[in-house]
């Protein structure tokens, strides 16, 4: 188990990662999400013990990753599929990495096997490598050691779909076998298919956090109409909850919408006795979740994402 | 912020409870970086390049050094002046290319102690450079021989016991001082050219500085760490000169290794 308590780190007046806690459990794939920036990779880093944090603490089975007497035995850490020497081939890395962990010299062939790299590939340069070969090297030295943790960043990175796949089915059979997995990505996407558990970041802290299940359920209801200002009073009438989702182009042109915190069939009913038409009434797609990444992503992308009318 | 409860684990295949691993020996680590010195390609062009030279030394030394030059000590100048130039090249870059090809990330995370690890670095390229000694000394005990077998005279073996211990401590020097451009810079190309500018740019300067000022010329000893080291290759032993061998190698060697030891325990590794 990974567990982060209160990490921070700031560089000069720049929070980078401020309070960060959370919890990656055995027999799970966690899903570290967030934006570019967002300080997922300086929170990796703190994990492993190459940057000090500024304060809090990570321990990794209940022990901070400098005080393991042999770390690649116990945690299998793929940080950054470039940084390899290119003048050695992948091979030659994976038999550095056995030898330093005091391995059995068939982990290499195994480790090339695990991760489908051919034994021609495997004397190759480094430098002849593509990005997805080289991010299944990486894995390849994450793995080779049979640790019971795994932490990736981006591992996702240069693949192709297939690719992609692959490494879902990979990481999905190491957590089935009890291990901690815990990898980054800045594709919501990519996390909803592999993750069991999802913790999302933005601006150095975190904003959600809990199984994909909670986080993409149905949870209350989406509602759309033209007359959505009658709507809104109808429900705050109520006492219910609402945030404005984002718009959805109709074939009459723009549909505003809300998300609100409550059954499909009270929000019909209420419509009804109001009597505002709707033109969408269904539940919550777990959209309240993408909307928080869009606004997390939208001051970093270069996208002008128009969310619920506002100009980002 | 959205905060759900979480189930507990689900695992059906239960982990088995945590291994105790042994710690890693230094003696493997050792035998790690020293393959590392040797395992890329430019390491490798590095050792193909010595060879060559020593081979080419040996015979050119055969072929054309004349009757009385043909001894032990050229032989072992022929060959241990490229090693002694080109070796420390290796030292730089033992540390140095951790940071230039972001080895080191990786490094770092197989082995956390990076005090350890720059220790175990050091002592490597130490026994390298003693180990290069050595082998210049066979080699230019063969060629010894060899060129006096085919010049048909008795091979002349001047070079004691007490030189090679000097050549092999000015060795040492040398590899320390690479060492030390490669802790300090962390980056190849510049703590390279800062090695050869130590070592050949500097000297020259000190030769004329030497030459154009009397002053200097009294201080030198203290001060220029080519010109202490140069000795060690002739037989000038005098207690005054062990002394400022100590002073200019602390001065130059030492302190910046200090320093540069001290920023690279805690920079960041990108």
């Amino acid at each position: 188990m990974i567990h982060t308590e209160q990490l921070s780190k700031r560089y000069g007046d720049v929070d980078a990662v401020a309070n960060v806690s959370f919890r990656a459990e055995p027999g799970r794939v966690t899903g570290f999400l967030g934006p570019n920036g967002a300080g997922k990779s300086t929170t990796l880093r703190m994990i492993v013990g190459l940057t000090q944090p500024t304060s809090g603490r990570a321990t990794i089975d209940g022990r901070r990753f400098a005080d393991m007497p042999n770390p690649g035995r116990e945690v299998g850490v793929l940080l950054d599929a470039s940084a390899q020497h290119v003048g050695r081939t992948g091979r030659e890395i994976l038999t550095l990495a056995s030898q330093t962990m005091g391995l059995e010299r068939r982990r290499v062939a195994e480790a090339l096997d695990l991760v489908g790299l051919s034994e021609k590939e495997s004397r190759r340069m480094v430098r002849h490598y593509s990005l997805g070969m080289r991010q299944r090297l990486g894995l390849a030295a994450a793995i080779i050691g049979q640790p019971r943790t795994l932490i990736l960043d981006e591992p996702a990175n240069g693949l192709d779909p297939a690719g992609i796949r692959w490494m879902r089915d990979l990481l999905r059979s190491y957590a089935d076998d009890g291990m901690t997995v815990l990898l980054s990505s800045h594709l919501l996407a990519e996390i909803e298919v592999i993750a069991d558990d999802i913790v999302v970041i933005g601006h150095g802290r975190i904003v959600a956090n809990g199984t994909k299940q909670d986080l993409l359920a149905s949870s209350g209801t989406l509602v759309r109409s033209h007359q959505i200002d009658a709507l809104h009073d109808a429900l705050v009438a109520e006492n219910l909850v609402t945030k404005p989702a984002s718009q959805a182009a109709g074939s009459w042109g723009v549909i505003p919408g809300l998300h609100v915190d409550a059954s499909p069939e009270q929000v019909g009913a209420l419509a009804f006795s109001a009597g505002i038409p709707l033109s969408e009434l269904r539940p919550n797609d777990g959209a309240g979740l993408e909307d928080m990444f869009l606004e997390l992503t939208a001051d970093t992308s270069r996208d002008n994402i128009n969310i619920n009318g506002v100009a980002a | 912020m959205i905060a759900t409860a979480r189930p507990q684990s689900t695992s059906h295949r239960p982990v088995v409870a945590a291994e105790r691993f042994a710690p890693i020996p230094s003696s493997r680590l050792a035998r790690v970086e020293l393959r590392k010195m040797f395992d890329t390609r430019s390491g490798l062009w590095l050792m193909v390049a010595l060879v060559a030279t020593a081979v080419v030394a040996t015979v050119a030394v055969i072929a054309f050094a004349p009757q009385d030059a043909l001894t032990f000590d050229t032989f072992g100048a022929a060959i241990g002046i490229p090693m002694s130039v080109l070796l420390p090249v290796l030292a730089i870059m033992s540390v140095s290319s951790e940071f230039s090809q972001r080895t080191a990330l990786a490094t770092f995370t197989l082995i956390p102690s990076r005090h350890r690890l720059t220790l175990v670095k050091f002592g490597v390229v130490l026994a390298v450079g003693v180990a290069s000694i050595l082998v210049a000394v066979s080699v230019a005990a063969g060629g010894n021989v060899l060129g006096a077998m085919i010049r048909g005279i008795d091979p002349v073996w001047n070079l004691s016991l007490q030189s090679i211990g000097q050549i092999v401590l000015g060795q040492v020097l040398g590899m320390a001082f690479g060492f030390m451009c490669g802790v300090l810079f962390r980056n190849s190309p510049a703590a390279i050219v800062s090695y050869f500018v130590g070592y050949f740019v500097l000297a020259g300067l000190g030769d004329v500085l030497a030459a154009l000022q009397p002053w200097f010329e009294d201080v030198r000893g203290w001060v220029d760490f080519n010109y202490v080291q140069a000795q060690l290759f002739g037989d000038t032993m005098t207690s005054e000169f062990w002394l400022q061998l100590a002073v200019t190698s602390a001065v130059w060697i030492v302190l910046p290794l200090a320093v540069g030891v001290r920023r690279l325990l805690s920079a960041e590794v990108h």
